[in-house]
This record gives structure tokens, sequence and C-alpha cells, in this order.
């Protein structure tokens, strides 16, 4: 059933009967054409695109939990395309034109909100920087906006831009950025899937990698064994264990990433605000609670759940930018496993056993990647050439030289 | 918030430490006769487990000096604290030693100076 505004006026009338769920609970079939392991955002984008632009419809997408449970559901929602390097931008460009243009083609309400994004900048040299990465954005067709004190004074009157050690110089903003509704992102994805004939197949966890004469040609499961012509791998902080069961090693590091709402408030923050001078960024949701965030907690985890120290840290940042919010109650906290890679950034890439792919190394900044991501991926697994916007992020980097780091602080996932 | 025990200093908070990643990755001094690589496994490649895990800590707000430890990347539990350039004692984490892909790797064969080839034409 397509949903529009006549469907719900009409559902209405009829007390709600008629609605079907969103989604099927198919068995697994014996084989397919493909199937991608994670039934996360990246997962079940790519399963989107590979029936929707490649017209492979006998796929499916294989989760250990429920989909939508994982990084897709713990994190803070924001989508922007502001990078630096040409091996980045024309990717999150890519992904935020598909974002802007998502909600018609999966039929589905995600609640893309383009209210805006700043990276504030503090001094005379991040100003700089600041200028350098917006002439980077517009020269790969992006939009950025150099505000000043007086501008960002106008929008957001409530920072703390006398603050003696970092004050609020101006700011760079990408008009184009913003945040989006992150369940409703995997939900979306999975109900059009699902109706253009993919499986969606839950409660099933891979056990390992059906080979034949060094050639992938499956998974083993709880569910059984699904036979698979090509075996894509989206599953972010679990990266390492399930490839390990493929006997692949990654210059990848899980860690603990934590994430606060607060109590709902009025609307007072127009868009996603980050500070430069700390590792905190804000933004207000639909419902009114202050969502935000800040640093990994520095040492490999694969508990979903986050330590103090962190708290303690990212609340610092808060109240240094923006002390109004220290009236505000915490209502919710959450950690989400990252795969951090080495340079920060990702992989979409075939790997060394013929018939497995993988698209991993997200770190933190995996939710605004998820269209561009599933894209990509599907365009990997389809044609087994890479996208032209993701020829970056091939494993081999690391072997070559050609690390593809942002952020400029070196080989180390916990600075990134 | 984790309490560390420096074999230096004793119990102290979290905060005074950083983490320094995986430990006992030994740098391939016959760099020569690995690849590129292997080379690169050394460099980026990390071992990633989930459940008992050997990484190096600095008391960086305290001694300042470094150490190693096993540690669960589960439940976070410190299983046992020992000093650099040695190996662990504890069952667990001995287990975690051995059980590392690392150990079968290239660059850690590669570990030792590479060895001065015998013969008649060798002069360096």
């Amino acid at each position: 059933m397509r949903y529009s505004i006549w469907s719900i006026i009409k559902q209405g009338l009829r007390s709600n009967r008629d609605w079907k769920t969103a989604w099927r609970d198919p068995k697994p079939k014996a084989s397919y054409d493909a199937v991608i392991v994670g039934g996360g955002g990246h997962g079940l984008a790519t399963a989107y695109y590979l029936a929707s632009e490649h017209g492979m419809t006998n796929i499916a997408v294989i989760e250990k939990g429920w989909i939508g449970g994982g990084n897709v559901g713990r994190n803070t929602t924001i989508i922007r395309s502001n990078y630096l390097l040409p091996g980045n931008e024309a990717f999150y460009e890519l992904s935020l034109k598909l974002w802007e243009g998502l909600e018609q083609s999966i039929n589905y309400n995600a609640m893309v909100s383009q209210r805006g994004i700043i990276n504030l900048f503090h001094s005379d040299a991040q100003r700089d920087a600041a200028v350098r990465r917006g002439n980077s954005m517009l020269l790969h067709g992006a939009d950025a906006t150099l505000l000043d004190q007086d501008d960002l004074r106008r929008m957001c009157p409530y920072l703390d831009y006398e603050n003696a050690r970092f004050p609020i110089m101006g700011g760079l903003m990408q008009k184009r950025g913003g945040s989006v509704r992150h369940d409703a992102v995997a939900w979306g994805y999975a109900r059009a899937a699902d109706l253009l004939g993919v499986d969606i197949i839950q409660n099933c966890e891979v056990t390992g990698f059906m080979m034949k004469a060094g050639k992938c040609v499956g998974v083993d499961t709880t569910r059984g064994k699904i036979r698979a012509k090509k075996t894509g791998v989206a599953v972010a902080g679990s990266t390492s264990r399930v490839m390990g069961k493929a006997g692949m090693r990654l210059p990848i590091e899980s860690h603990v990433l934590q994430a606060f709402v607060s109590e709902g408030l009025k609307p007072i923050i127009p868009g996603v605000i980050t500070y430069g001078a700390g590792h905190f960024y804000i933004s207000q949701s639909d419902k009114g609670g202050l969502v935000f965030g800040g640093d990994i907690d520095g040492y490999n985890s694969y508990a979903q759940r986050g330590n103090l120290p962190v708290v303690e840290d990212v609340c610092e940042g808060g109240m240094a930018l923006v002390p109004m919010i220290g009236k505000a109650k915490l209502l919710r906290m959450w950690g989400g496993i990252m795969d951090m890679s080495m340079d920060g950034s990702p992989f979409i890439d075939k790997t060394d056993i013929p018939g497995l792919y993988l698209n991993a190394g997200w770190c933190y900044g995996g939710f605004k990647a998820t269209p561009g991501s599933g894209w990509c991926f599907a365009h990997l697994l389809a044609t087994d050439t890479s996208h032209d916007v993701a020829t970056a992020y091939r494993i081999n980097r690391f072997q070559s030289g050609a690390a593809l780091d942002e952020k400029g602080s070196g080989a180390q996932p916990n600075l990134h | 918030m984790l309490l560390i025990d420096c074999p230096h200093c004793g119990a102290r908070d979290e905060t005074e430490f950083a983490c320094g990643g995986e430990a006992h990755i030994a740098r391939p001094l016959a760099e020569n006769a690995i690849s590129d690589a292997e080379f690169a496994e050394y460099l980026f490649w990390r071992d990633n487990p989930k459940g008992v895990f050997l990484e190096r800590w600095c008391h960086t707000a305290g001694c300042r000096r470094w150490f190693n430890a096993a540690r669960d990347t589960v439940t976070h539990e410190f299983i046992e604290i020992y000093a650099m350039g040695s190996l662990p004692k504890s069952k667990a984490a001995k287990d975690a030693y051995a059980a590392a892909w690392r150990r079968q790797t290239a660059s850690e064969k590669a570990a030792k100076p590479a060895q001065k080839t015998s013969g008649k034409g060798a002069k360096s």
C-alpha cells in the first residue's frame, strides 16, 4: 500500500483495519543472487538500491537481532557533506543529494529536515581552516556559508561568545545539512526493499562463511545454510568479528561512542551546532529533546554502554558552549559500537576472497553516509567495480600509503 | 569509572590514564624481507577481539610510565596488569596471547633483525 495523505484518511475512516505490516517475515531461501549481512541502515539501503537501481531482486538481508537495532538506532541523526578531502567530499555530497530525494523514492516519511549545521571556530587559524574547507565544499558542488560573530549572534544568541579561553569568532555553515528521523531510515528502506521483493530475515546470525575453492559461496547461519553468489558484509562494530570468521583481518578497532537526549523543551536550537574547541555537538529533535554527544570512550569496547568520564567531558563541553543547557535534565543516554578505522575513513571494497564484499570502517560518521554507502555498495556488488565517488575507500590504501586522513591526526583510531 | 591499578602508583581513576591500544606488536626489523602488505599488518592492522584483549596503558597524569594490561572488552574488567616487555601470566591472558592472529603474521616473524647472509658474496 502506498503511503499518502489519502491512505491515512481512508484507513482512518475504516478504524485503521486494513494497514498491512510494513515488511514480510520470510523464511530464508536456500540460495540468493546476493546476501547482505547486517540489517542496519547501510545494509538495508544497499538492498534497496540493488533492487531499485540494479534490478537484483533475488536478494536477502540477514540480521542477527532486529533491523535498525544497531547504530542506525543509536546515533545523533545528523546529515551533512562538509568534508575537505576530494576522496570524501564527492561521496558525502552524493549521499546528501540522496537524502534530499529519499522520502519520495522510498515513499516513507523519514523527517529529513535541512535545518543547517554550523561548525564554530574560535581562532584565526580555525577560521582559515573553515574557509579552506568551505571552498573545497563549493568546488565539489556542495553549499557552504561563512558566518561571522554578528551573523551567529542573530541566529544563536545563547552561545557563550565571550568565553575567556575560547571566544566564538564565527562558524562555517552548511544550510543543506540537518537531521533525519533515524529509525524511519531503517524502516523506510526495509519497507521499500521488501516491496521490491527483497527478503529481510531477522533473528538470523551469521556463524561462518561457506567457502569453495577459495571463493565465498554463501553464509552459515543460525537458521541454516544460505547460498549466495555474492555476499556483502555491513555490520559496523562487529566487522572484525564477522570478517574474522572468513579469516580476514582489518585495520579496525571497535570503540564505544555515547550520545545523550534531554527532556523535551520548547524549540531553541535551530539546527546542528558543533563546538570547535572541544568535542561537543548539539541539535534539537522535533519532540524537543536536546540531542548531543562528544568523544569516544578511548579504549576498545564491545559493551553498548559508556563510562562516566566521557559523560563529564561532554557535559563540560556543553556548559562551555551553551551554558543554558545546564538547566535541562538528561532523559536518556546510550552507547553504540563504532568500527573505528585507522585513518577515520571507511571501506567500500572487494576483499581478497572472491564473492565477499565489505562495507565498514565508518567510525562515528556512518549515519549521514547511509544512502551514499548503500548506493555505492550496491554498485560494487552489482558491477564489481568501485563507484566513481568511492574509489578512495579501498582497503589497500593502507598498503600503498594513500590513507584518507580527513582530520589530519594520523593513523590512530582513537584520535578520529 | 574504571579503577586502574598502576603497577607503580596503585589504584587510580581512569581519567589519569591513556589507552595505547594493542600490545605485543613487534616491529619487523627485517623490513626488507617482507612485502608492503605485510608491513601494513604491523603498522595499521589491529587485533580487535570481543573478550580478553591485551593492550598498553600509560599513566599519563601520574607517573607517565607505560604498562601492559589484559582487559575484557565486554565487561571492561582488568584481568591482569603486567610490565612492559613481559608476557602475561594468568591463563586467560596467556590464552589470548597465543590465540591472537598476529602471532602467525609475516611481520611478527620478521621482528628479529635481518640475518647476515652467509656465503662468499655477502659483504654487508
